[in-house]
């Protein structure tokens, strides 16, 4: 495989977070290292519970499994096994699986030593997923606020959540999020036909250079934010998408509790024409 | 090296960032919240409300005095022009005539507030003739309408407070202009009555009167000759509901699961679905009557008198008035001649308690009541659905 020379490279020692050399080694192209004997170790212990979950369940169907969390009655505390528990532990799995994943990243970032920007993208997604599941439990105190593993159940869970705040549409870190993630795709949209323009000339034609690529958006637009500048901007769009979506359920519930349409009347009510 | 930001300047955006952040709190409630859970776990079928904000569901005001019996000299035969209340007791007559004063006249104006002290029996007053007409409307929905008011009943106090004009009505908004130019389709006014959405904010004009349909719910996922509800039905459906909610103090999925509005998950959407009626009939049979009885004062701009919507008894509470039960001393405002004991079962009220009674019972009934229970049961929602369309 032709990029085995490259491969070389990284295959280097050092860099590690925990345990030195202990797991500092390759299986295949696969880094392994500490954490990803953790993320193993949760991932396939999360999932076994799952299918655990789903054999003491009604159903098989995959779209119709379903592990949900306790009933709120219980709190902050431990439910029994089939009344939630699992869902407790899968979710502690999942987390511990995910951060164990971003830590690799880590780990192989600072072998390579680049800059933590695919950790730190990983993080905003896992911040999301734990928002919806550890944040807001934590802060409405019951871990029955979190959402349902399973295909359908989950999206009746969204529906209703969304309900129960009367139009979520209305929830401005939702407008926020849902306008970062039709930005992103129209960024990357925009930058990936840029590309493929470039990448393919009229026959005959050459390769053509960025400096065409910077001067398609100077002439359309008047400006081009440059080949650096559009990775940085995906990259801005993207997690703030994830960001501003973690923030709008956090804020539903733990810090607004009315319909959110009636948010918004801190705008009427300002002091300039109320 | 590449250009960087100068560091005075990365300083004093910093320093604006960390002053800005207070702000992003002030649109917030702060503390703590209650929930109630009221789905399947998992299923987010559940309130979070803010304590502080709930509103306090109110105490009607106790009886004058308690009602000892029913018996005695009938009301008619003591008193004159008595059209409604003739059938009671004189006793029970004069508790109840005390008791509205309580909860419907201004206490500066006391009984003059409807009659004529000189002669106690005219209806020159106009508030007596309204008064009349509420009467027999109290009546009618502690009768017929227990399946939306239950054993709980409702008197006068239930809307009106204490007041002459109960605090929440709506009437007719004036025309819109024609055409496209200023008319902003009776939308984007974010008005209280749709808890502050852009949505249609009179959804009432064609909601709570009349016949129209309500349910907008898809039956597939292709326009069809069956499936014809438009956008703007719809809208006006979910102005409706929300005004429901907050009326209520509650959200969408105390009466819905939101995986399917049309079915009948919640037994408070069988309450809701009475309720609608029930308004509907207050407004067109008894409210809509008193047009030419009422002075210009009492009429909203397109000359239509004060109606109610749900917030007229809910008044942001699930249960008006906390649910305690209204009619313990006023009996004669459900059963004309009951005694007292015996007053609160009637075949409504006993046909609504199980869904499989419902179906029992609304064979045995009126064309036009069966099918109003038979449509609320939601076990028979599909079939009942479709008788109901039959009969339109």
């Amino acid at each position: 495989m032709a990029l085995l020379s490259f491969e070389r490279k990284y295959r280097v020692r050092g860099g590690t977070l925990v345990g030195g050399d202990l797991f500092d080694f390759w299986v295949g192209p696969f880094y392994v290292g500490f954490f990803g004997v953790t993320t193993i170790f949760f991932a396939t212990l999360g999932t076994a519970l799952i299918f655990y979950g789903a054999a003491m369940g009604p159903t098989w169907n995959p779209w119709l499994i379903n592990i949900a969390p306790p009933d709120l009655s219980y709190g902050l505390g431990w439910a029994p096994l089939l009344e939630g528990g699992l869902w407790q532990i899968i979710t502690m799995c999942a987390v511990g699986a995910f951060v164990s994943w971003a830590l690799r990243e880590v780990e192989i970032c600072r072998k390579l030593g680049i800059g933590y920007h695919v950790p730190f993208a990983f993080g905003v997604a896992i911040f999301a997923y734990v928002s919806l599941v550890v944040i807001r439990p934590l802060l409405l105190g019951a871990w029955g606020h979190g959402f349902p593993y399973g295909i359908f159940s989950h999206l009746d869970w969204v529906s209703n959540t969304g309900y129960q705040y009367l139009h979520f549409h209305y929830n401005p870190a939702h407008m926020l999020a849902v306008s970062f993630f039709f930005t992103t795709t129209f960024a990357l949209g925009l930058h990936g036909s840029l590309i493929l323009s470039s990448a393919n000339p009229a026959k005959g034609e050459t390769v053509r250079s960025p400096e065409y690529e910077d001067t398609f958006f100077r002439d359309i637009l008047g400006y081009s934010v440059g080949e650096l500048g559009i990775h940085r901007l995906g990259l801005f769009l993207a997690l703030s998408a994830g960001f501003w979506s973690a923030i709008c359920i956090i804020i539903s519930g733990p810090f607004w509790t009315r319909g959110w349409p009636e948010w918004w009347t801190w705008w009427l009510n300002l002091p300039i024409w109320s | 090296m590449m250009n960087r930001m100068s560091k005075p300047l990365g300083r004093s955006l910093a320093l604006c960032a960390v002053l800005a952040m207070p702000l992003l709190l002030t649109g917030c409630e702060i503390g703590g919240k209650d929930a109630t859970q009221w789905g399947p776990r998992g299923a987010a079928m559940e309130g979070v409300v803010n304590p502080r904000l709930m509103s306090a569901p109110g105490v009607p005001p106790e009886s004058a005095y308690p009602l000892e019996s029913r018996d005695g000299p009938r009301a008619r035969d003591t008193y004159q022009n008595l059209q409604v209340l003739g059938d009671i007791s004189a006793d029970e007559f004069n508790l109840l005539m005390l008791n509205i004063t309580a909860w419907v006249a201004p206490p500066e104006q006391g009984c003059n507030y409807c009659h004529n002290p000189e002669n106690m029996a005219s209806d020159e007053i106009y508030q007596k003739v309204v008064a009349r007409k509420m009467l027999q409307m109290t009546r009618t929905i502690n009768t017929q309408w227990e399946g939306h008011v239950k054993a709980t009943g409702v008197t006068c106090y239930t809307c009106h407070r204490g007041k002459g004009i109960p605090a929440y009505y709506w009437t007719n908004a004036p025309a819109r202009p024609n055409g496209i130019l200023g008319n902003n389709m009776g939308q984007n006014m974010p008005s209280p009555t749709v808890a502050y959405a852009s949505l249609p904010h009179a959804p009432f004009e064609t909601l709570l009167v009349g016949n129209n349909p309500i349910r907008v719910g898809s039956k597939g996922i292709h326009p069809t000759p069956a499936n014809t509800t438009s956008i703007q039905a719809t809208e006006a459906t979910y102005g409706l509901m929300m005004h429901m909610s907050s009326s209520l103090g509650v959200n969408c999925t105390f009466c819905h699961n939101t995986q399917n509005f049309g079915k009948w998950s919640r037994e408070q959407r069988v309450g809701a679905w009475y309720g609608i009626r029930m308004v509907r009939q207050i407004n067109d049979g008894y409210i809509t009557p008193l047009k030419g009885v009422f002075p210009a004062h009492r009429l909203g701009p397109t000359g239509d008198p004060f109606k109610v919507n749900c917030q007229t008894c809910h008044q942001g509470v699930n249960k008006p008035l906390g649910g305690v039960p209204m009619l313990a001393d006023s009996p004669s405002l459900r059963d004309p001649n009951v005694a007292v004991a015996g007053a609160g079962t009637s075949v409504l009220a006993a046909a609504v308690s199980t869904p499989g009674a419902v179906r029992a019972v609304a064979v045995a009934m009126p064309t036009e009541t069966a099918d109003r229970i038979a449509d609320a049961a939601g076990a028979a929602a599909d079939q009942a659905r479709e008788s109901v369309a039959a009969t339109r």
